[in-house]
C-alpha cells in the first residue's frame, strides 16, 4: 500500500531551497525531459528553475507564492509545499505548513543557525507539523566537515527544546551536486544517517487522525428521496461504525448510526479522512455545520475561545472588530475580544501590543455568536482550526489554532466554567450512570415526571427554557418541552445508548 | 487500523472539496472537457451525492474543432449517467470564420475557449464552476488555489490570492464575482490514470492506441481532421499512437505508443520522459502562455 506524505518546504533565494526541490523532482523523476530542456542552458540544467512558476518570479528572480509539487517513488507519494523564504513568508509558511505532515529546514552550512531558521522552525511548530528535517546544504563549500555540521545542529537542537517538536532529523547534503540527496554520499563518510529520500520514505506520516475521538462535521444533508436523509461530510477525525451511538451538536440529540453510505456500497466503519454519508436511525433535527461526535468524547462546546492567529492581511488586527470565522463548515460571526500578547518571531517572547499587522502572529480571546465545537489544535488539526474572514472584502484575513476554551466572565451562570478539566466524560458516564443528552418531551407534566424518574435513579438531569451548552458539558441530561415531539421514557433513553442499562437481579434483563 | 490508500485520500479530499461547494454556492456548473480528468471529475461527482443525481450541470465549451470520437463519447457518457448537459459554442466567431489557420492558435483559443466560456457562465449566472485541472500539469497552474477568485470579468490575479489554509475554504464572494474551483488540484496524470483503473472509469478511445492516419511534421504527430493543410511534400501515413490529453484537432498532438489498454497506459506512465501538455500546442506559442490565458480568464 502506498502511502501519501505531505511536507512543506521554507528558504530563501540563496540557501538553495528550489535546487533541493529541483534535486528531487529530477532525482524521482518528477521532472521531464522537455521541461529540463527549457530550464538548460549551454548543456547544464539549473534545476533551481524547475520550480520557477509566474511570469513576475521569473523576472524577478525570486518567489512570490505558495506551490505544490508532486513526485513519487514506489514506496511512497509525495505532495510538496513549497513557501518562499522572503515575500510575505509568514503568510505563505503558515499556508504551506497548515497541510504538511513534515518540514523540512534548509539551513546554509556556511552561514548557520539564521533568524529566518528559528522562524521557520517555530511557524512549523506552531501549525502543528510534529516533525522536522533539517538539511545542512552547501556541504561541499566547508569541505564536508563534520565538525562544522555537528556546531550547527547543537545550535539548532538548542532552539528546538523550545518548540512542541519530536528531536529534529538532521542530514548534511549539497543540493547542487546531489550529496545524500537520493543516495549516501562518499564525501560524508561520517554521516552514517539515512539520505533524505530514503527519510521521506519511511519516517511515519505524523498527522493520522484515527486515534482521536470521532468527528464528523455536517456539510450537507442529502435528501434524494422519503426514504433516504444521509448527512454528508468527511471524518475528520476517528472512526465511525454502524451502531455506534452519536451525538448532534449542538443539539445534543444522540440516535445510533443506521448505516454509512456511499456510492460504492455501504461501509460497516469509516475512518478518517473518508468522505462518506452518515445515516442515523432517529428522525433528528440536523443540518449543515453540525457535528456528530461520541457520546462519552465529546468536543469543547463555548462560545469563548483562547487562539493563536497567524495575520494575513494589510490591515491590521483590532480589538473589538466583528469578523467572519469559518470553522469546519459553520461559519459565525466572532468579535476578538482581546489581544492577549504578541509573538516576537525572533526570540519567541511575548510582547504587549495594540493590534497585529501583516505576518505577525499573537493569541486573542475570542467570542463567537454561536457555540463552536471543538478541540484545541493540539489534539486535532480540524477541529482545532479556523479561519477569519473580512466581511467587508470577503478576504481570508487570519488563520487561527484554538488552544482551548476561553475565560467566561463571571457574571453570566451558563457560561460557568466548571474547574473539572480533568474530570472525562467517562469518569462522568461511570458516576452517573449516563451521559450528556438534550431531551426533547410534548408537555411540562411530561418533562417533570420524566425528571423526577431519573432523579430517584440518581442522575444529573434538569428541565431548563435556554440554551444548554453548559450542562452538556458537565454530562447532564437536559429535557426541554417541545410542542410536537414524541414521548420519551427512559426505557427510550436505555436504548439510544444514553442511560446505562440497569441489570434486573432477577429476570437478569434490563430495567429500573 | 485501515490507513487509505493515497487514491481514497485524494478522492475523500476531492468529495470534499465538490461538497463545500454545493453546500454554499446558489449556482454551480461542472465544466467538462471529455478529457480523462472530466470524466474523473463526473464520477467523484456522482460519489458525492450518492444516492442523488448530480445536482449541477455539466457545461461543454465546444469550438467545434474537437474530435468527432470526443462528441459521440460525450453525449453517450452524459446520457448514460443521466446528468445535464448544456453545450456553448461562439457562434458569432465561428459565423466570422474563427480558426487556428486563420487566426493563429492564441487568438483562436482566446475567442473559441476562454471567450465561450466567460459568455457561457455569465449566461448562466454561475457562481461556481469546477475544473479538472491539476497542479502538477503546469508551472503556473501550481500556484493556482483549489477555490481560485475570479473577479467580475473573470480574471485571475495570480499575485492577490486568499491564502488556503487545511481543508477550510473561503467561499464568499460579492455579486458578479465567481470562484472556479479544482478539486483535482492535487491529482497528478499518474493519480488520474491509476484512479480510471481502480474505479473502471470510461474514457475516450482516442486514449488507446491504435494505427491512425497522421501527419509527421518534424517530431509532431498532427491528426487529419477539419481540414489540417499539408504544407508542400509532406503527406499523411498510418501511425501507431494515441492522444495523451486531449483538445482541438489541430492543438493536440498523438505520441507514438502501443498502450491499448489502461493497464498498458499506466506501466507506458511509468517510464514516460515527457510532460503531459508537450503536444498542446497553444501552451508554447510564447513564453508564460498559460499563466496568460488564466489571467484572461481560461481555465
Amino acid at each position: 500500500m502506498t502511502g501519501l506524505l505531505r511536507l512543506s518546504t521554507a528558504g530563501s533565494v540563496d540557501d538553495g531551497k528550489s535546487t533541493l526541490i529541483g534535486r528531487l523532482l529530477y532525482d524521482s523523476k518528477g521532472a521531464y525531459e522537455d521541461q529540463l530542456a527549457s530550464i538548460s542552458k549551454d548543456g547544464e540544467i539549473d534545476l533551481s528553475r524547475l520550480t520557477d512558476g509566474l511570469r513576475a518570479e521569473r523576472e524577478q528572480g525570486i518567489t512570490i507564492d505558495v506551490a505544490y509539487r508532486y513526485f513519487a517513488t514506489p514506496r511512497r507519494k509525495f505532495i510538496i509545499a513549497d513557501t518562499p523564504g522572503h515575500v510575505q513568508y509568514t503568510r505563505n509558511m503558515a499556508t504551506g505548513a497548515s497541510t504538511a505532515d513534515l518540514a523540512i529546514i534548509l539551513i546554509d552550512a556556511r552561514h548557520g543557525v539564521l533568524p529566518q531558521s528559528r522562524r521557520h522552525a517555530f511557524i512549523a511548530s506552531l501549525l502543528g507539523i510534529r516533525r522536522l528535517v533539517v538539511a545542512i546544504n552547501k556541504m561541499d563549500l566547508v569541505g564536508y566537515s563534520e565538525a562544522r555540521f555537528d556546531e550547527i545542529r547543537r545550535d539548532f537542537s538548542a532552539f528546538a527544546r523550545q518548540l512542541h517538536v519530536a528531536s529534529p532529523y538532521f542530514i548534511p547534503i549539497s543540493a547542487l551536486n546531489g550529496d545524500n540527496v537520493v543516495s549516501l554520499s562518499g564525501n560524508t563518510p561520517w554521516f552514517q544517517g539515512q539520505h533524505l529520500l530514503e527519510h521521506l520514505e519511511t519516517v511515519p506520516s505524523a498527522v493520522v487522525h484515527e486515534e482521536a475521538p470521532m468527528r464528523f462535521p455536517v456539510q450537507m444533508v442529502l435528501r434524494p428521496n422519503l426514504d433516504f436523509r444521509g448527512y454528508a461530510g468527511q471524518v475528520a477525525s476517528g472512526v465511525v461504525h454502524v451502531g455506534d451511538t452519536v451525538m448532534a451538536l449542538p443539539a445534543g440529540r444522540t440516535s445510533r448510526v443506521k448505516r454509512i453510505a456511499t456510492f460504492d456500497g455501504d461501509l460497516e466503519q469509516a475512518a478518517a479522512p473518508s468522505s462518506v454519508t452518515i445515516l442515523l436511525e432517529d428522525e433528528i433535527d440536523i443540518s449543515r455545520g453540525d457535528m456528530l461526535v461520541p457520546v462519552l468524547q465529546a468536543p469543547h462546546i463555548s462560545r469563548r475561545v483562547d487562539a493563536m492567529v497567524v495575520w494575513m492581511n494589510a490591515r491590521p488586527l483590532e480589538a473589538e472588530r466583528t469578523y467572519l470565522l469559518k470553522h469546519t463548515t459553520q461559519t459565525v460571526r466572532a468579535t476578538v475580544n482581546r489581544l492577549k500578547y504578541r509573538v516576537n518571531i525572533e526570540t519567541l517572547e511575548h510582547e504587549q501590543a495594540a493590534g497585529l499587522e501583516l505576518n505577525e502572529i499573537g493569541a486573542v480571546a475570542l467570542e463567537t455568536h454561536r457555540p463552536l465545537f471543538f478541540d484545541s489544535y493540539a489534539d486535532n488539526r480540524i477541529t482545532g482550526s479556523f479561519i477569519l474572514i473580512d466581511p467587508a472584502t470577503n478576504e481570508t484575513i487570519a488563520a487561527g489554532m484554538i488552544k482551548g476554551r476561553g475565560d467566561a466572565p463571571p457574571a453570566e451562570l451558563r457560561e460557568l466554567v466548571f474547574k473539572s478539566e480533568r474530570v472525562t466524560p467517562a469518569e462522568r458516564f461511570s458516576r452517573f450512570g449516563h451521559g450528556p443528552a438534550v431531551v426533547d418531551v410534548p408537555t411540562e407534566d411530561t418533562a417533570y415526571a420524566l425528571e423526577r424518574e431519573l432523579f430517584e435513579r440518581g442522575c444529573l438531569v434538569g428541565v431548563v427554557t435556554g440554551e444548554p451548552d453548559a450542562l452538556l458539558e458537565l454530562g447532564a441530561i437536559v429535557i426541554c418541552v417541545k410542542a410536537g415531539a414524541e414521548s420519551v421514557s427512559v426505557a427510550d433513553l436505555e436504548r439510544r445508548g444514553i442511560v446505562r442499562v440497569v441489570q434486573d437481579p432477577f429476570t437478569g434483563g434490563g430495567g429500573i | 487500523m485501515n490507513l487509505l490508500t493515497h487514491l481514497r485520500a485524494l478522492e475523500a479530499e476531492s468529495l470534499h472539496i465538490i461538497r463545500e461547494v454545493v453546500a454554499e454556492f446558489s449556482n454551480p456548473v461542472m465544466l467538462y472537457s471529455i478529457g480523462k480528468d472530466s470524466s474523473v471529475l463526473v464520477r467523484l461527482a456522482q460519489k458525492a451525492f450518492h444516492p442523488g443525481p448530480i445536482p449541477f450541470p455539466l457545461l461543454h465549451i465546444d469550438t467545434t474543432y474537437k474530435f468527432g470520437e470526443m462528441i459521440e463519447f460525450r453525449d453517450r457518457f452524459v446520457k448514460e449517467i443521466g446528468a445535464k448537459l448544456i453545450v456553448h459554442t461562439n457562434r458569432q466567431a465561428i459565423a466570422d470564420g474563427a480558426s487556428p489557420f486563420k487566426l493563429g492558435t492564441s487568438n483562436c483559443c482566446g475567442l473559441l475557449k476562454t471567450r465561450a466560456l466567460l459568455d457561457a457562465l455569465a449566461e448562466g449566472g454561475y457562481d461556481a464552476a469546477f475544473g479538472g485541472a491539476r497542479r502538477d500539469e503546469e508551472k503556473s497552474r501550481a500556484k493556482e488555489r483549489i477555490y481560485s477568485f475570479r473577479d467580475s470579468l473573470g480574471q485571475w490575479d495570480p499575485k492577490n490570492q486568499r491564502p488556503e489554509l487545511w481543508n477550510i475554504f473561503n467561499g464568499r464572494i460579492h455579486k458578479g464575482e465567481n470562484i472556479r474551483v479544482f478539486p483535482l488540484s492535487n491529482w497528478t496524470e499518474l493519480d488520474v490514470w491509476q484512479y480510471i483503473e481502480a474505479e473502471n472509469i470510461p474514457i475516450v478511445p482516442l486514449y488507446y492506441a491504435k494505427e491512425r492516419e497522421m501527419l509527421v511534421r518534424g517530431n509532431q504527430l498532427l491528426p487529419v481532421e477539419h481540414g489540417l493543410p499539408l504544407a508542400p511534400g509532406e503527406r499523411v501515413q498510418p501511425v501507431m499512437s494515441r492522444m495523451r490529453s486531449l483538445g482541438c484537432t489541430y492543438c493536440t498532438g498523438a505520441i507514438r505508443s502501443e498502450a491499448d489498454t489502461v493497464v498498458k497506459i499506466i506501466d507506458e506512465m511509468k517510464l514516460v520522459r515527457r510532460s503531459e501538455r508537450e503536444n498542446r500546442v497553444i501552451d508554447h506559442d510564447q513564453e508564460g502562455s498559460m499563466e496568460l490565458k488564466k489571467r484572461e480568464g481560461y481555465f
